[in-house]
């Protein structure tokens, strides 16, 4: 009973953090449940209505912890054909019959539905879905809406939209495209600027907020009408009262027809694919690294899309880009999915008319830009990388998606990559007689320290990953594993990306997974994740360096240190550092390090947050590694961390006498008392007399650095001398103390 | 308890390219057990074939060997088993076939039938060879089952005889009994309880089995338990093959209907997929 007692307690005492980042995240919510409504061709409220009911039954009912749920940009494309056909009381029908699917799904426990996938298939359908939105999207955004045939007609267009736009014959077609490219403009530059009041408003609320502005602006000050043609403004939202009087009755008829449960089909399979993705990625990010139901979330996200589509909305999936909002901004447990569905409760109560005022354009600019980054050539760069078969994969499955239908796609997907590994092993036997075989032993060896021991045999495919996946599942991510796959002949692309997301956790949670036995096996490419082989590190700039390269190197021998352009993978030190809990290190490169790297200057790459939400930010860095213990603790110029922070709940330690430190600095620990003794007065001088760094230590070594970009030459100097000075102080701090 | 000596080794030949190899092998072990050996043929009998067989045993070195010789006309399954009964064989030989391009093992269709209907425990035999190879490691089953601790005896009997030391008895726990779903961390945690708990139990039973052992046969021999979670019968044979186990002692199965060759369980796994030389005990 006392483990319930603090559980409610830390729940109220974290309530706070989630209501805030609800609200943030609804500002996110409010504009993309909006467009993702009208890019659908549904009613633009039947997005809020959705991410409301979403937010309140996941909340309540989920098993994941940090997700947040609402309309989702996968099912832009299937919602569309269904309205298309089946009219949109008809759609509304087809949403209810996917949430019972869904739920049903989730009692028959088939969370792992998503397994069967491979991942380049997974990849293919993602990215000709952002084609579809872009494709349409992108006409509106430059005020020139249009009614084409297929989502393939509405991409070759883009060319004839744009050279139109600039002979429109009627000024509020061209206001409305500026409006559309300004939109897409703050889109794309918001995550450049790296400022933090900027910050504090996600880019689609701002271009909310811009709009709305210019309106008034127009209104109240030009006292002249809207630029923009009223037909590119957002058409009416109704408000509270006409919702619930409005409410839609499901259209049933349908319900014998082959087209009707065609889409039935669709939406259940991407609404579940999506979902499931997320959750993962989602989890991965969750500071707290708990594991989700997610049997349980699938059960109350089809009760969710059943209550959604009586209500009049869209289906309910659990949404990447507003989970990783929600976690990048202290959301701790469900109570901010609420918050955030409370939230827009309450602007589609006081503001509903304000909304009317956002021109179109700048809505789906938003759109745009999301299925650009769905279908970036950077995606399709990272996939060729990996391999020539696995984009021979992507692109069958994102033309096939485009041309013939979202089902059909992923099932040519699935096809193809069954006959390019039967093509590549010359051996169909393989994979018939073995597909039912449970060929994966996991025990827990007695010798050598009673770690876990997997061993698979025959192959290991997206067909039967599965198998491995729950021996996996088995094991609490705080313990050692070795997987074996000496006896398997064959390992596909997407069991090695699977594996490797599988060692980010364990590692994270302090376990270690290791896969041997791959060594005999071939492979085409160099990527790590590329099928039958790993290859750890990939060669990078190895020869042609460049200037600032040239400099660091002069700046090496100058320090004597030894210096590395390559990119290394391994970044197991900078783990425990609290900094890098809700975010990835992609790479470090260019170090700088001394004979026992235990003094290291590294560039490091790192990202967070996914898709939208994603920012990646290059900075330089400063590790220091010590012989001996030192308390955990953060140290950071008053103010600014403070949001990233409060997250764990730390409050700032005072020193004592010194209170023009603990003013300008903000130091956080796990032991006040530890850290209180261990800055001496020699310690707090030499903070307070340089430069500000953020500093961290992880309990044996520190890590040190101060922008968000990567270093000039000279302040990478400044950074090697505060680093040795530093290093000084805190060995002759030890030296004292023993 | 049942004394699980065995004193009457069968071999079934053909004059194949591995007669040498399986009449060196059936010699051998009739030898270190101290049994009679039958070497049956299916087909008629002639000197020469005598004499082959007379000179393949005696490039053994086996001088203390009795073995007698039967040739004998019919379908082969029929024919083997008819001689089981007649000659009140406890031990039948067989040899497996080697698939082409890989290390793999598997029986033909005759071996297959004759292990599914033989009233006496049957050796099958991957890799015999002319020169000796020792057998040091067995792996044998530890089911719950009643013929469990006959199994675990006739096992500790071989590896006696064969002078092998090291002995492991894999206790495969079926999946299924682990009731409770893995969702998130806290049911992981009742899951691995329960497995631990379920370990415990299966240990405490072997160990029960393992006192009865004369300790003049567990003297010489290292002895291991290992409990793996997993599908019964392919998962032993799994683990025998990554332990690299010389030996893999089985029960033998309770009956085999028609339908098992579809819904392979059992011994049926092992038959598919020999991992090494299996010893099925009846």
């Amino acid at each position: 009973m006392t483990k319930k007692k603090t559980d409610i307690k830390g729940f109220f005492k974290a309530l706070p953090k989630n209501i805030f980042s609800g609200f943030v995240v609804s500002l996110i919510a409010l504009p993309l449940g909006l467009g993702l409504a009208m890019a659908s061709d549904a009613p633009p409220i039947s997005g809020v209505i959705a991410a409301v009911v979403g937010g309140v039954l996941v909340s309540i009912l989920g098993g994941s912890h940090v997700t947040i749920s609402g309309p989702g940009n996968g099912l832009v494309g299937v919602i569309l054909v269904a309205v298309a056909t089946l009219g949109l009381n008809g759609t509304y029908a087809a949403i209810i019959c996917s949430g019972i699917l869904l739920t049903l799904l989730g009692f028959l426990r088939m969370g792992k539905l998503a397994d069967f996938f491979p991942s380049s298939a997974i990849q293919g359908m993602l990215a000709a879905i952002g084609l579809i939105i872009l494709g349409k999207q992108f006409h509106i955004m430059m005020g020139n809406q249009i009614q084409l045939d297929g989502s393939v007609d509405y991409l070759l267009a883009i060319p004839s939209t744009v050279i139109g736009a600039f002979s429109y014959d009627h000024s509020g077609f061209t206001y409305a495209a500026i409006a559309g490219i300004l939109a897409l403009g703050i889109m794309i530059f918001y995550p450049k600027i790296r400022n933090k009041y900027f910050h504090l408003i996600p880019a689609p609320m701002w271009i909310v907020l811009l709009s709305i502005g210019f309106s008034y602006f127009y209104e109240l000050v030009l006292q002249q009408p809207h630029p923009v043609d009223p037909a590119y403004m957002i058409a009416d939202i109704p408000t509270g009262a006409q919702i619930i009087s409005d409410i839609p009755t499901p259209d049933f008829d349908l319900l014998g027809s082959f087209g009707f449960w065609g889409s039935v089909l669709a939406i259940t399979l991407i609404a579940s694919i999506e979902s499931l993705l997320s959750i993962k990625a989602v989890d991965q990010l969750d500071p707290e690294k708990r594991r989700s139901n997610v049997n349980r979330d699938l059960k109350a996200l089809g009760l969710a899309t059943i209550g959604s589509g009586f209500l009049g909305g869209l289906n309910v999936v659990t949404v990447i880009a507003r989970s990783s909002v929600n976690v990048n901004n202290g959301g701790s447990n469900r109570s901010s999915n609420f918050a955030h569905a409370t939230f827009l409760v309450i602007f589609i109560l006081l503001f509903s008319t304000q909304l009317t005022r956002i021109p179109l354009p700048a809505l789906m600019a938003i759109l745009v830009y999301t299925g650009y980054n769905l279908a970036s050539p950077r995606n399709v760069a990272k996939i060729f990388r990996i391999g020539k078969e696995q984009l021979l994969i992507f692109s069958t499955t994102l033309l096939v998606t485009l041309f013939v239908g979202l089902i059909s796609g992923i099932l040519a997907g699935v096809l193809m990559t069954f006959i390019i590994h039967v093509i590549i092993n010359k051996d169909l036997e393989l994979f018939i007689k073995n597909w039912s075989k449970p060929n994966v032993l996991m025990f827990k060896e007695k010798r050598g320290g009673l770690h876990y021991y997997i061993n698979v045999k025959h192959y290991c495919t997206f067909l039967n990953f599965y198998k491995l996946k729950e021996k996996l599942n088995a094991i609490p991510e705080s313990e050692d594993v070795v997987v074996d796959f000496s006896l398997c002949e064959f390992v596909d692309h997407t069991v090695m990306e699977n594996l490797s997301a599988y060692q980010d956790v364990f590692h994270k949670r302090g376990g270690h997974l290791e896969l041997i036995g791959l060594d005999l096996h071939g492979t085409e490419s160099e990527h790590p994740f590329a099928l039958r082989r790993l290859i750890p590190g990939i060669p990078f700039l190895t020869d042609n360096l460049t200037k600032r390269q040239t400099r660091l190197q002069d700046i090496a021998d100058d320090y004597k240190l030894n210096y590395e352009a390559d990119v290394k993978e391994d970044t197991e030190v900078l783990d425990g550092f609290r900094y890098f809990r809700t975010k990835r290190i992609e790479k470090i490169y260019n170090r700088l390090f001394n004979k026992d790297a235990s003094f290291a200057v590294f560039d490091i790459h790192y990202s967070e947050g996914e898709f939208i939400a994603k920012e990646d930010v290059r900075t330089t860095m400063l590790h220091i590694k010590f012989d001996h213990q030192i308390p955990e603790f953060t140290l950071d110029s008053e103010g600014f961390l403070e949001r990233v922070y409060a997250i764990a709940g730390y409050n700032d330690i005072p020193i004592d006498n010194h209170s023009d430190f603990s003013k300008r600095f903000y130091l956080l620990g796990d032991d006040p008392k530890l850290v209180q003794d261990y800055f001496t007065d020699d310690l707090v001088r030499f903070f307070e007399s340089n430069t500000y760094y953020h500093v961290e230590s992880d309990g044996i070594s520190l890590l040190v650095f101060k922008s968000q970009h990567t270093a000039g030459v000279k302040e990478i100097k400044q950074l090697l001398d505060f680093g040795k000075r530093l290093s000084k102080i805190v060995v002759r701090e030890e030296a004292l103390q023993a | 308890m049942s004394d699980p000596s065995f004193k009457n080794i069968a071999i079934g030949i053909a004059f194949s390219p591995t007669l040498e190899a399986n009449v060196s092998e059936a010699a051998r072990l009739s030898c270190m057990l101290g049994a009679k050996l039958l070497l049956i043929h299916v087909g008629k009998g002639s000197p020469e074939k005598i004499q082959i067989i007379d000179q393949f045993i005696g490039n053994c070195n086996q001088s203390q060997l009795s073995y007698e010789l039967l040739f004998k006309e019919g379908e082969p399954v029929e024919v083997i088993l008819q001689a089981v009964q007649e000659y009140r064989i406890d031990l039948l030989l067989l040899g497996a076939l080697k698939q082409e391009k890989f290390v793999k093992f598997y029986l033909g269709s005759i071996a297959r039938k004759i292990t599914r209907k033989a009233t006496c425990s049957v050796l099958l035999i991957t890799n015999p060879s002319v020169v000796r190879k020792a057998c040091k490691h067995l792996v044998v089953n530890g089911l719950k089952d009643a013929h469990t601790e006959r199994t675990i005896e006739t096992a500790f009997y071989v590896a006696h005889s064969l002078g092998s030391n090291q002995l492991t008895i894999v206790e495969e726990i079926d999946q299924q009994k682990i009731s409770i779903k893995i969702d998130d961390d806290q049911s992981l945690r009742k899951a691995n309880l329960l497995k631990e708990k379920l370990k415990r139990q299966e240990e405490s039973r072997v160990r029960g089995i393992l006192s009865d052992i004369p300790e003049e046969q567990k003297k010489a021999i290292h002895i291991e338990t290992q409990a793996i979670f997993g599908k019964r019968g392919y998962s032993i044979g799994h683990y025998a093959q990554i332990a690299r186990a010389d030996l893999l002692v089985m029960n033998g199965p309770k009956k085999s209907t028609f339908l098992n060759r579809f819904f392979p369980h059992d011994l049926e796994y092992i038959l598919k997929e020999l991992p090494t030389d299996v010893l099925i005990v009846r």
